[in-house]
Order: C-alpha cells, then structure tokens, then sequence
C-alpha cells in the first residue's frame, strides 16, 4: 500500500471520527489537533479504528506521531505493508 | 432482540464465533439510563460482546417518557444543559456527538429564551448568553460584579472533570469571590437543584460542571424532548450491535475472589462477563453484590416531586416568556430534604414550549418540588392518602404558577399529573427515590472488586449530558483502554 492509499485511510477514518467537520482541506503538515475539532478521546478513537478496520497497532508511545496527517502517513505506512 | 443477536453473529470474528459461548460477554451494563446507553454503544463500537440489562420496559431510566391517550409526556429532564451551537468546538455536548458518532443535525437542538432565578423582590435573568447575568448582577449587585468576573476567570480555568479532582465544597470556594450571601444563594440555587447529591451545597468540581453547563453553555431542547435522545441513542445500539434486554433486571453481581465475573438476574439466568459497569448507583450496586465491604457508600437525601399540566393555552398566551424559573420564597434558600411531604415554598417551574422552536400541540406547565421520601413512602401504603397528598402538590403547584401568570386557570387545564418520590424509586431502583444519587461519588468509577464499575450519577458526572459522558469516559477507561 502506497502512501497515497493510507492517506486517504486515515482520513476516511478521521472524517467519521469529527463526523461534523470538513476534512476536504486539511493541510497535512499543520497538526490535526489545530484544524479540527480533535481531543485525546478522539485519537483514541483514531487508533481504535486502525486496529478495527486494518489490525493495525498503534503503541500508546507512539500516539504523538500521529499529530499531522503527513506524520501519520510516514509513520502507518510501514504497517501496511 | 432476536434479530439483533443474529446479526451480531454475523459481524463476529470467526474465531470468536465459535469459541465465545453464547451467556458470556465482554461486558455487561446494568441499566438503560442515559449513562447505561451510552457506555454499551461505546463498547459495542469497538466489537465488544455487550449485554445492556433493563429491569424495566422502556430505556431512559430517570430522564423518561410516557404516553397517556395521544399525549406523549417527558419527565425528568427539564432541558438539555450544556447547549451548544452547530460548529462550537470543545464542548461537553460536541464531545459526546463525536464519542457516539451522532450528527450534531440529528438532534435538532433549539436554544431557551431566557430563564431566571426568582428571590423574595429580586429577580436575576440568565440565558445562553453570559452577558445578560453579568448585566444583572452588574444592576442588582454593583458591589460584587469585580469578583463575579473572577470567579468566572477561576471556573473557566478549572477542569471539573479531571479523574482526581480532591473534594471541597464550593460555597468555601465560591464565598472568597462572592461576599453578598443573596447572591450567593441566587448563583447555588440552579446548580444545586438541578444537580446536587449534597444538601446545602456541592463539591467544587461539581458546582463549575453545573456552573459551565447551565450559566456558560445554557439550556435547549431537542425537537420531540427526551424521546429524542432515547431514540438516537436506540438507533446507535442497534447499529453498533448491543444486546438489550428489557425486563431483565440484575438480582445479583457474582463476586469470585474479590473480582466480579457475572451477574444472576431476575429471571434467574447466570451471565458471565469480563468487565460489569453499573448504572444502579453506588449503594445499591454494592448491595447487589451481597459482599460485605468496609465502604458504605451515603442514600442520597433529595428527592423530588414533579407535577405536570397541560392547558389549552400556551405560556406565552398567558404572559410568560421565561423558559425556566427557579422559585424561592424565603429569605435564605434551602436546598435540603423537607420535614413535611414536599416544600411547597420552592420550586422549579419549566416551560418547554418556550424554547425557539415550539413543537407541542399544547401549553405545557412543569413544576418540581423537593419532597421527603420517607413520608410520602408511608403515604404510599394508604390509596386514599397517597391520593390526596398527590392533590395537595396539584395545588401548591397551580399556586405557584398563578404567581408569574395570573390568567393560569382551572379551566384550561386538559391533563395533571403528578410523580412523587415513591415514582422515581420504582423507575430508577435508587435507594429513597434518590435523583442525584450518593453523597459518596467514585470519580474513576471504581469499586472495591476488580472488574466492577460505576458510571452514571455516582460516577459523578452531572446533568443529562454529565451522565452520557459518564458513560463514554467509563466504558473507554474500563472496557477499551490498555485492552
């Protein structure tokens, strides 16, 4: 899976975590936390799908990579592979 | 029920399809309130194997409805506190739309007018808006307006929900801002009655909860009341896949070892689970255990009567614009079980067509008052006495209202009701026909057995956005963290 491909993953998932915002012009190198709607429950809520819908693992250490869409993208892809 | 299970079924893993047996869960949730709902919607999202346990027929628990002739009624909840708009962010009520996956639109939430609390010659007015509460107090209050405005900059800056808040009492806290005792009252009287477990006064953290939820977000209500919200959260339990099972209530929490593995219930079936979260309160799950233990968690003292009209005509017809009023008749509030039935000289009177959208057939008149439970539990045990206490509470609250609205007639009345405290204990099983629950909160939800949990009131969470949150925050601590 390309980089492309778990970008649009991740925001699939992000879309139905902040149901009510507008993820169409998220800017991937400023922190997701900045532009929507997104507290510590929520990006549990993010790992919680990657292992629902993926099985893929997400460490509580590692939860601080997951702050812009571009750290998220370099830091999943290797897992999907 | 059936159909649910199968399709959950389906959804299954195919490991766990044939290795989970079909009586033990990954969690149990004693109780279908609000707090119950939400936590098994929450687990169930994540795949887990849940079982929501009901004693009654219909979910909701103390914020409830009920249907006489083609009239549907709520009771309970008043308004839902913690008004948002559409769009606001780092709200509780935003939080809890993203945590269960409900479109803020779906709740078609309409905003109050304005509501206030009414004093012997005093009257302050509050709404949505902070702005129109300091503009009173700045008017009735000049002297105490500065430390007003402190005591919002300390509240806004406190987190009320943190898991380990220690407890003092708010008037401690609130007296070093506020010095005119008046006031005081004024500012305590919504927060205490729409909220408090304690008499008199209230934790800190839960005074900025109910402070935040009712002076800083304020009041709304969702078009079609209560039901509303019970339906989306049914819709959510369907889709998420959680069992429910009404007239099921638990008889007994199984204990082995200190930790708890299961529950019996009323119809004597054993269901085992991992993890049990208890709506029931926190004495009476602990008394569901039937362990002895060294805690002995308090029987909240207050309760409520709750007497309901509905007219021909409309608040607005007969004058009144407010949304909600908080009625006091004394020089000094009390916020305190009453020596007689009820205390007939306060009241909480509510007017849910005068939100921005009205969309009753008819003027609805809703008035609460503290009542003592022990008294109207012996006034129970006689039909006519039950009845005619019943019609005295009829009165007082007819008087009560013909005092903002000089036109409320006998005439126009169509359907009254009235609950006691004695209603409220059949409907909920608290203890004394409690509605705040203990004085003894468990903030992390924790019990003295491994595997048992309290969420709901007792977590100490309030309001009716308080306990789904309670729900929320307990099932992903308990049920889905670290798992």
């Amino acid at each position: 899976m390309n980089a492309t491909e778990v970008r649009q993953i991740v925001l699939d998932i992000i879309e139905d975590v902040a149901l009510d915002e507008d993820v169409s012009n998220l800017n991937d190198e400023v922190a997701l936390r900045e532009q929507l709607d997104l507290d510590s429950m929520d990006f549990l809520d993010i790992v919680m799908e990657l292992k629902k819908r993926h099985k893929v693992e997400v460490p509580q250490e590692d939860y601080p990579r997951l702050a812009t869409m571009s750290s998220c993208v370099e830091y999943l892809t290797p897992k999907f592979q | 029920m059936g159909l649910l299970r199968e399709e959950r079924t389906i959804k299954l893993p195919l490991s766990r399809e044939f290795t989970a047996k079909d009586s033990e869960y990954d969690a149990i949730v004693i109780g279908a309130g609000m707090s119950g709902m939400a936590a098994a919607i929450r687990l169930a999202m994540f795949d887990k194997k849940v079982l929501l346990l009901e004693k009654h027929v219909i979910s909701g628990g103390l914020n409830s409805y009920y249907g006489r002739g083609k009239r549907q009624l709520d009771v309970g909840l008043h308004a839902l506190t913690n008004f948002a708009a559409r769009g606001e962010r780092r709200k509780p009520l935003t939080k809890l739309l993203k945590q269960l996956r409900i479109p803020y639109d779906e709740l078609e939430l309409y905003g109050q007018f304005e509501s206030q609390v009414s004093f012997p010659g005093i009257n302050l007015r509050f709404s949505n808006d902070i702005e129109l509460l300091k503009s009173e107090i700045s008017t009735h209050f000049p002297s105490q307006i500065d430390g007003f405005n402190k005591l919002l900059a300390k509240i806004e800056s406190f987190n009320e929900v943190a898991l380990d808040n220690e407890t003092i009492m708010a008037k401690d806290v609130v007296s070093e801002f506020i010095q005119d005792q008046k006031l005081l009252e004024m500012i305590f009287c919504p927060l205490l009655i729409y909220g408090s477990a304690w008499e008199n006064d209230m934790d800190f953290s839960q005074f900025v909860i109910m402070f935040k939820s009712i002076f800083l977000e304020g009041f709304g209500r969702p078009r079609g009341g209560v039901r509303k919200i019970i339906d989306l959260l049914l819709k959510k339990m369907e889709e998420s896949g959680v069992e429910c099972r009404y007239r099921n209530g638990v008889e007994e929490i199984l204990i082995e070892g200190g930790r708890a593995v299961g529950v019996k219930t009323t119809r004597g079936e054993v269901l085992k689970a991992k993890t049990i979260l208890s709506c029931a309160g926190y004495p009476e799950t602990l008394a569901l255990t039937n362990e002895k233990t060294s805690l002995n968690p308090a029987v909240g003292k207050m309760s409520f009567t709750e007497t309901l009209f509905s007219l021909q005509k409309r608040p607005k017809e007969l004058g009144l614009n407010q949304t909600i009023i908080f009625h006091n008749e004394r020089d000094h509030y009390q916020y305190q079980c009453p020596q007689t039935l009820i205390d007939p000289k306060s009241a909480v009177l509510c007017f849910p067509n005068n939100f921005a959208e009205d969309d009753y057939q008819e003027g609805i008149y809703r008035v609460t008052m503290m009542a003592n439970y022990d008294k109207w539990k012996s006034a129970k045990s006689d039909k006519d006495q039950y009845k005619s206490e019943k019609d005295k509470v009829l009165n007082e609250a007819k008087r009560v209202l013909s005092h903002y609205m000089p036109r409320f007639s006998q005439e126009d009345i169509i359907f009254s009701d009235v609950f006691s405290p004695t209603t409220v204990e059949r409907y909920t099983g608290h203890f004394g026909g409690c509605v705040y629950g203990s004085t003894d909160k468990s903030r992390d939800g924790s019990t003295p057995f491994k595997g048992l949990y309290l969420c709901g009131t007792d977590q100490g969470f309030l309001g009716i956005i308080g306990s789904m949150l309670s729900g929320i925050s307990m099932a992903n601590l308990h049920g889905l963290m670290g798992q």
